[in-house]
This record gives C-alpha cells, sequence and structure tokens, in this order.
C-alpha cells in the first residue's frame, strides 16, 4: 500500500547552516558588496532589499576539467539549417553564440559574478559591523516588529483550539492509572461473563458477586471521568506589543561645496542608523528631507544626497525650513519628531542669533530627540581638539546642551564616531523597555 | 421528486480541475500504477511520495537533491543562488525531485496543480524508479536499501567531527575532497604495468620537457644538492610502488584514503564518506538521457492511457501535453535558448522511436535494426534496452537515421589550431554513422572526466607524489583549475604533488605542474 507523505508542515531553512557557512566563507565579499549598497541605496533601504553581488573568486570550487579551447574535439549538435558535409565555418566568436553564457560562468578568471539576496539580519549584522554598536543596541535594531505569536509553556485555562492533545492525554492517562479506573475491556469481560451466566439460566451466589462488582466496576468508572477538566491543558502564546504611533524623521544637511563625499558619506550613515532605530519604534516613520546652503530646500532623498549646490552657509534658512514643514503637516500632537542634522560647521556669523533663537524656542522643545554631527576630516579633526578652537555652528549649539537633554552633538571622522551621538537615545530606550 | 428524474452522471474522471488532494492523488496513483503494472510491466521499488513546499524543495536543491546530506558551504552558495533566481522569478523550481533509494523518495511540491501531480508521479515513482531498479549501472554502483542509512551516518559523522576538530578543519578537508569528487571512481580497469622502454621513453621525454623548458634565470636560485638517483635504482623503485600501492590509480580519493601519510583516521573517514556518494551518482551521469528518456516515455504513455481510458478530462489532457512538450522542447544550436542536448528530449524522442521500429518500421529501420524492426514488442525491446545500456552504448545501438533527420543533427569538428570549424557530417547517408558515433562519444566517462592517475611516489625520499593526466586528442586540462585542485591535493597528501600530461599516442609530455606543500 503506498502513502503520500505531508511533509509540509516540517520545518523549513533545513539549508540554513549551509547557508551561514556560506556567509562566512565570503565575509570579505560581502562586506564590500554591502558597503557598496549602503552608500548607493536610500535610507529608508536599509535592511529591506537584499540583494548583493559579489565577484566570485574565492568562491570557487576546483576540479580537473578540460580546456576545451585547445586540441581537437567533435561536437553534435541539432538544428542544422544550411551547413552539408564539408563546409568550413568560421569559428564564432569567444563567449559569443553558441555555448555562450555557460563557458563564461564556468571560466575562473573574467568578471564573473554572483548575485543572491541576504536576509534582513544578515545585511545588518555587516552593517553594523564598523559602527561598533553595542551589542544590545544591535539586537534591539534587528528585531522586527510584527505580530508574531510566541510559544510559553503550557497554561489550564485557553481556548479550545490552543489545547495541547498530548500533553491533555498524558495528564489524562497518569491520572487514569493512579486512580484505578477500569478499562474497557476489563468492563466487556465481566459483562460477558455474567451474559454467559445468565445464559445458563443459574441465579447463583457467584452471579449476583459479579453484578456487584459490575456495578461498583461502573461506579468507579463515573467516578473517574476518561477526561477530566483536571487534565486539560492548554498552548499558551505571548504576544509582542505593536507599536501604534508614528515618528517623522527630519535629515538636515549642509550642501554646500565645502562638504566632500566622504563627509556626505558618513551623514548618510548617520541618517541610516537613526532611520532603523526609528523603524523598530515606530510603526510609520516619515522622511523629510532638507538641504541647504545660504537658502534651504526640501527635496527628495536623490537630491538630497547626489546633487551638488554652491553657495554660503546659513543654518538657520534649514531650521526654518523644518519649522515651516513642521507646522504644514506635522502637527505636535500627532507625530514623534526626530531631527538629525550633519554639517561642516560652517555658518555666517550673522546667522548665529537666529539660530539659536529658533533651535532654542521652536525646534528642540518639539523635538523627541535632536543629534547634530560635525563631519570633518582627520586635519580638521586635529585642529578642533583644542576646545577653545571650535567651528561656528559647534560654538552656538554648544550652549543649547545644558538646556536640553534630547539634543546630542558630536564630531564624526570615521563610521565608528557615529554611535555615541545616539548613545543617550538607545540608552533611554533601552532603559525604558526593560 | 421531479429532481430524481435528473439522474447524475457517473463520476468517471478521476479528478476534474486543477486543484489537488490526498483523496485525488490516492485515485490517481492506483490508476497509474494498474497501467504502470499490467501494459508496461514496470519493476519498481515501493514507492514513498512526499508532498513538501516550495521553500523545502529549494533546501532540497542544495544537498544535490538528497534529503539528508551533511553540511557545506557550497550548498549553501547553490542554495543563495537558486534562492535569488527563484524569487526575482528568473527560474522556476524542478517539478519533482526523486531518490533512487528503496522505498524510492519522491518530492513532488503542493504548488503543483492536480495534472502536474499525476505527471509526476507517473514519472518519477514509475519510470526513474522502474529505471533505478533495472538499469545494470545502478545494480552495480548503487544500494538502494541503504542509501538512506548511509546519508544519515554521513551527515551524523560530519557533524561530530566538526564538534570535535572544529568546523573550520572539516570545511578545508571537504573542500579539498569535493575537487577530486570526479576522480573518485575506478572507471577503468587498471593498465597493464608499463613495459621497461616505454619507462625509459617517459624519462627521456620527461627530460627533453625540462630541456625545452629551460629558463637560463632558474640557474641563478640556489640549488639543492641534487639527489642523482640511479635511474635504474627508481625504476626499480616505480616496479615496487606499482605493486605495493596498485599504481596507477586513477581513484585519487581511495588512494589518499588509503595511503596518505598525514591524515587522520576521521579524515580518511570523511573522504570515504566523498567518495562513497560520489560513486553513489556515478551511474547517474552516465544515464542522464535513458533515465529521463525512460521516465519521459513511461509518463507518456501512462498519460495517455489514462486519458483513453477516460479517467482524466479532456482540459487536464491539454494542461499535460503543454507543459510535456516544453519539457522535451529542443531548441537549435543557434537557438537564444540553447544550452546543450537537451536529455529530456534526445531521451523521448529516442525511446519513443523504438517504439515506432518496433511496431511501424519503414524499409530504412529494417536495414538499421534488423533484429527489433517489426517484432511488435516494444515494451519489452525497451526495458530491454533500459536494463542493460548506458547513454554511451544505448546512443551507439539505437540512434535511428530517422531521429537523426528529425534533429537535424550535424557534427562539427574542432581543431583549434585551424582558424575554421568543419562540418564533418550532417543528417544524409554519408553522415548517419558518424553523428550517431560522435554524439555517443560525447557522452562517454572521458568526455567528462579527465583521465588522471597517482602515477608514481616517492615513499623513501621527499615523498612527492606524482599525478598523470593522459591527454586524448589533444585536449589539455584547464592549466589554472588544475593548479588550484593540485593545492588541495598537497593538503591531503602533506607533501609535494606534481603533475605531468602525457599524450596518450605518442607517450610524449607535453605539459607540467608542480606545487609545492607549504
Amino acid at each position: 500500500m503506498m502513502h503520500f507523505i505531508d511533509r509540509r508542515l516540517n520545518p523549513k531553512g533545513k539549508s540554513l547552516p549551509n547557508r551561514q557557512r556560506f556567509i562566512r566563507r565570503a565575509q570579505n565579499q560581502i562586506r564590500k558588496a554591502v558597503k557598496e549598497a549602503v552608500n548607493g541605496g536610500k535610507v529608508t533601504d536599509i535592511g529591506h532589499n537584499g540583494r548583493i553581488t559579489i565577484p566570485s573568486k574565492g568562491l570557487n570550487e576546483p576540479r580537473f576539467k578540460y580546456d576545451y579551447t585547445k586540441g581537437k574535439h567533435d561536437r553534435v549538435l541539432p538544428g542544422n539549417k544550411e551547413f552539408s558535409t564539408g563546409d568550413q565555418i568560421k569559428r564564432p566568436p569567444k563567449g559569443g553564440e553558441g555555448q555562450g553564457g555557460k563557458k563564461a560562468s564556468e571560466d575562473g578568471e573574467g568578471e564573473d559574478s554572483f548575485q543572491f539576496s541576504l536576509s534582513r539580519e544578515e545585511f545588518l549584522d555587516v552593517f553594523f559591523e564598523d559602527l561598533e554598536l553595542p551589542d544590545l543596541v544591535k539586537t534591539s535594531l534587528k528585531e522586527e516588529v510584527e505580530f508574531e505569536k510566541q510559544r510559553a509553556g503550557y497554561v489550564r485555562v485557553g481556548s479550545p483550539s490552543n489545547m495541547d492533545l498530548k500533553r491533555t492525554m498524558r495528564h489524562s492517562l497518569a491520572r487514569r492509572i493512579s486512580m484505578k479506573r477500569p478499562g474497557n475491556e476489563e468492563l466487556n469481560n465481566l459483562r460477558e461473563e455474567i451474559l454467559d451466566l445468565e445464559a445458563r439460566g443459574r441465579k447463583t451466589k457467584k452471579l449476583k458477586e459479579l453484578h456487584e462488582k459490575l456495578e461498583q466496576l461502573e461506579h468507579r468508572r463515573r467516578f473517574v471521568p476518561y477526561i477530566d477538566p483536571l487534565d486539560v491543558r492548554y498552548k499558551s502564546y505571548t504576544k509582542i506589543p505593536k507599536p501604534n504611533t508614528r515618528a517623522v524623521m527630519f535629515c538636515l544637511m549642509d550642501v554646500s561645496g565645502s562638504m566632500s563625499e566622504s563627509m556626505k558619506d558618513l551623514a548618510k550613515r548617520f541618517f541610516m542608523l537613526l532611520h532603523l532605530f526609528l523603524t523598530t519604534q515606530y510603526e510609520r516613520v516619515e522622511l523629510v528631507f532638507i538641504r541647504h546652503t545660504h537658502m534651504a530646500k526640501e527635496v527628495d532623498e536623490e537630491t538630497f544626497f547626489y546633487s551638488r549646490e554652491t553657495g554660503g552657509t546659513i543654518v538657520s534658512s534649514a531650521l526654518e525650513e523644518m519649522q515651516k514643514v513642521l507646522e504644514d503637516r506635522y502637527p505636535l500632537g500627532d507625530w514623534n519628531v526626530y531631527a538629525a542634522q550633519a554639517s561642516d560647521g560652517d555658518n555666517f556669523a550673522s546667522d548665529r542669533e537666529k539660530c539659536l533663537a529658533i533651535m532654542g524656542d521652536v525646534i528642540l522643545p518639539a523635538c523627541q530627540y535632536f543629534a547634530y554631527i560635525e563631519v570633518m576630516d582627520e586635519q580638521e579633526l586635529e585642529i578642533f581638539k583644542d576646545e577653545q578652537n571650535m567651528t561656528d555652528l559647534w560654538r552656538i549649539y554648544a550652549q543649547l546642551t545644558a538646556g536640553f537633554e534630547q539634543f546630542a552633538m558630536r564630531r564624526v571622522v570615521k563610521p565608528n564616531d557615529i554611535f555615541p551621538v545616539f548613545q543617550d537615545l538607545f540608552s533611554k530606550e533601552n532603559a525604558g523597555d526593560s | 421528486m421531479a429532481k430524481a428524474q435528473k439522474v447524475p452522471k457517473p463520476q468517471k474522471h478521476l479528478y476534474e480541475g486543477a486543484e489537488w488532494s490526498f483523496e485525488k492523488l490516492d485515485r490517481v496513483y492506483d490508476a497509474i500504477e494498474e497501467i504502470a503494472n499490467t501494459e508496461l510491466g514496470l519493476n519498481v521499488y515501493p514507492n514513498q511520495i512526499e508532498v513538501i513546499t516550495s521553500e523545502q524543495m529549494l533546501d532540497a536543491y542544495s544537498g544535490i537533491g538528497m534529503p539528508l546530506m551533511y553540511n557545506h558551504w557550497s550548498f549553501g552558495k547553490s542554495f543563495v543562488q537558486d534562492e535569488f533566481y527563484y524569487r526575482k522569478g528568473m527560474r522556476g523550481l524542478a517539478y519533482e525531485i526523486v531518490i533512487n533509494s528503496s522505498p524510492c523518495i519522491s518530492y513532488i511540491m503542493e504548488e503543483n496543480t492536480m495534472t502536474m501531480q499525476a505527471l509526476v508521479v507517473a514519472h518519477a515513482a514509475f519510470g526513474h524508479n522502474h529505471f533505478f531498479k533495472n538499469n545494470h549501472l545502478f545494480k552495480q554502483w548503487t544500494d538502494a536499501e541503504a542509501i538512506l542509512d548511509y546519508m544519515h551516518f554521513a551527515r551524523e559523522y560530519i557533524n561530530k567531527c566538526e564538534e570535535r576538530h572544529g568546523v573550520e578543519a572539516v570545511e578545508e578537508l571537504l573542500d579539498a575532497a569535493h575537487a577530486l569528487r570526479e576522480n573518485a571512481v575506478d572507471h577503468y580497469s587498471r593498465p597493464v604495468p608499463m613495459s621497461r622502454e616505454m619507462a625509459q621513453q617517459r624519462i627521456d621525454d620527461r627530460e627533453e620537457h625540462k630541456r625545452t623548458d629551460y629558463r637560463d634565470i632558474w640557474r641563478t636560485l640556489p640549488h639543492k644538492e641534487a639527489d642523482v638517483e640511479d635511474e635504474e635504482v627508481k625504476s626499480k623503485r616505480q616496479e615496487a610502488n606499482m605493486a605495493k600501492f596498485g599504481l596507477p590509480e586513477a581513484n585519487l580519493l581511495y588512494f589518499f584514503e588509503k595511503h596518505s601519510p598525514v591524515l587522520e583516521d576521521w579524515q580518511r573517514e570523511i573522504l570515504r564518506i566523498v567518495r562513497n556518494i560520489a560513486q553513489y551518482f556515478y551511474p547517474q551521469k552516465q544515464t542522464k538521457v535513458m533515465n529521463e528518456g525512460c521516465a519521459c516515455f513511461c509518463h507518456y504513455y501512462i498519460m495517455n492511457r489514462l486519458f483513453d481510458k477516460g479517467l482524466i478530462t479532456e482540459g487536464a489532457m491539454l494542461e499535460f501535453i503543454d507543459y510535456h512538450s516544453r519539457v522535451v522542447a529542443q531548441p537549435d544550436f543557434d537557438d537564444q535558448r540553447w544550452s546543450g542536448i537537451n536529455p529530456y528530449a534526445l531521451g523521448f524522442a529516442m525511446m519513443q522511436d523504438i517504439y515506432r521500429i518496433c511496431h511501424e518500421p519503414t524499409d530504412e529501420d529494417k536495414l538499421w535494426f534488423p533484429d527489433i524492426a517489426g517484432s511488435n514488442n516494444g515494451i519489452e525491446v525497451l526495458k530491454d534496452a533500459w536494463a542493460n545500456y548506458r547513454d554511451e552504448s544505448f546512443i551507439l545501438q539505437f540512434l535511428s537515421p530517422k531521429l537523426i533527420r528529425d534533429f537535424r543533427l550535424f557534427q562539427i569538428h574542432d581543431n583549434a589550431s585551424l582558424p575554421h570549424l568543419k562540418v564533418d557530417a550532417i543528417h544524409d547517408s554519408r553522415g548517419y554513422k558518424k553523428v550517431r558515433s560522435a554524439l555517443a562519444k560525447s557522452y562517454t566517462v572521458s568526455a567528462m572526466t579527465l583521465d588522471i592517475q597517482v602515477a608514481d611516489v616517492e615513499f623513501e625520499g621527499d615523498r612527492a607524489i606524482t599525478l598523470r593526466h593522459m591527454v586524448h586528442d589533444d585536449v589539455p586540462i584547464d592549466g589554472k583549475e588544475a593548479e588550484q585542485v593540485m593545492r588541495r591535493i598537497a593538503q591531503l597528501w602533506g607533501y609535494d604533488v606534481s603533475l605531468y600530461c602525457e599524450d596518450a599516442l605518442s607517450g610524449k609530455i607535453l605539459a607540467t605542474y608542480d606545487v609545492t606543500a607549504s
């Protein structure tokens, strides 16, 4: 007799160990590819589109094989149209038609690449690597907030659909054994014996005894039920709470000529990290990009990172723009406001008072958190090492740190400098969680 | 009561519509089994058919189709790639995977339609299954009863090794072993020991090669004290080695497993595992065309019979024909979709053709196949072929002029030293035999695997090992890959490895490669 076996409920992901081994093996290539993906991708993309391409070098599995570009060999092909015996055909160009694609990919050298997708978790692991995040933060960032039921042992009350049959029957069996509940077989035997005796028509003492015994057993059976409410166990689940709030994140950046590409790159990672954090905390996160030179404008992400502008630097213009957007679209009661600003610290001296006023009176009171990073290269860091030396913007903002605990600022030279600016934010959230 | 007059039509069809269910599967299976037993007389292992999801199908893919495979990054590599192409919709999944085991396990996907499931059951659970059980190569090389147990053992064993010796150590060893997977079977009977003259010739040739390959700059390097071995002593030692180690030995993995001076016992066991699995797949490589041909013939026959008997609907039949014709399509060589000769297409066409020759032979067939033409026992002839041939001999024996014409096969001679390719034969009376034998030759073991042997071992001296590649038709070895493989051999052997390529006809040394053990 033939059986169809339903394996659909078997655990999937059987190849996970192989996958992990592969990723470990290709670590260096993946690291590079992720870096490129981060630099080329959007702030919101992080961890969502894990498609990456890595060179297959180092992932080759060598074996002894022929070099068919040399020597003599015969090939038989289908679909002859115009050839007759003895014809000479020009050799098709290498990698051209015929066995084209296959040859090229088997070849160890050449521009051979290997494309696949990383899971969100795998991608973030690599992304976090040079940011040097503390482990606790890493896990809280990686968490996908979903409504996931989690098993949490067994309980005595629950809905019938959650009943755990195995566990229930085990309890029932244990109880029946310990309470000596008479089984079907025992009863049936007894009944048969009685019927047998009755059929012979004798009313002996034995029959009476048997009747009594039967009654006793039946009583006991009623007394000790097959399944008692005591036996029943339900699977218990806990639910992970769902975030039900929304947040808007403002990205402010100085795009004047003094900001180099590498500075923008750093800024981008800074924005990504904050966005990632917000997406784990809030159901909906909207992004507003505001770039500024001597005047500010709200733009889309593409323009934000990649278009170049010339002009002076007036930071207050961006702050004003932010204030305008806030008032127009994001009423304070409904939205949590986060802002991240990146700049090289340049600002017109005349702008000082205005910045201070808008920040202190409007922006900072409205924000849950405002992080400012001053991106610079190594040389500049040397110059500004001295406490007395500081950029214009830093000087202004430094006055605000005391009054507003949601305000954080930091100088950033390398990717791993980024995280400390968020330190308060993360530690606060984590403290709140636990 | 008026309704009672409307007698519902007796439910004749086994199923209607696309949805499948276990009851439908049961009914269809029984109907298929009946045709397979009574009309085709197939002899199969007991069947075990498992329904899996597409995710699980992806998983099954990566372990080269085995349900229990040990862990290795290369399986992960193929997994992420399959997954990527599948998710992007660039590639479909196989409709089925079948394992040569007893019971014969076939995986079918839950996404398939009912017609697809019927097709798959006929194809895998009966076609492939019969082939596995009856073909002489499978009988000789594989043990269907034991394979699942063995795979289980292998997985456990390698897991344990990883725990004890570290994942990396095991991975390194498996990398090396996998590089030699194709050189892990005794393909050939042992060649006769070389005669003295030939040995001398070889030594001369090697000298000659060294002389022509001479670079003055090497002289400037500090030289080791040349230990000039007396030629006579050397050839004596070689003879002794040959006897002692059974040289030359083409089964490289076997040789390292038995004779490597550096491997520990667990490492030898792992080599053995890789070798055994390679051996298990050896018949499949040699019978691709036949195996698929047999399975396609069976599913085509069975599905048609189901339809004839009125057990499946016309819609189902049309759906089947659609799948079937896609599976057995053969794109032309200049088509964009061309990726070699489709074993399903060639196999199925040959099986159908043999059946035709037996039942409706033409005069040409009577001339070419006097034994079977008009014998009216197509099924018997096919079953005999399935049992006793491999792709090479099967094509050589049964490829008919009609099929060569149908496929418009032609043979190209490619001599890399000439600027042009030459058309050697086409589908005409002069060309049939040439095309046929050339096609058959492309399915030989030697076309797939290089003729490489352990030729010599210096056990007294520096323990260097010498491999020999016999070069046929001037087609050389891919040197870059070869050096990579040799580096892995150096891991297994622990000492220097050298490889020389010897022309099979003239005995000339064409190239040498050396890898020093680190």
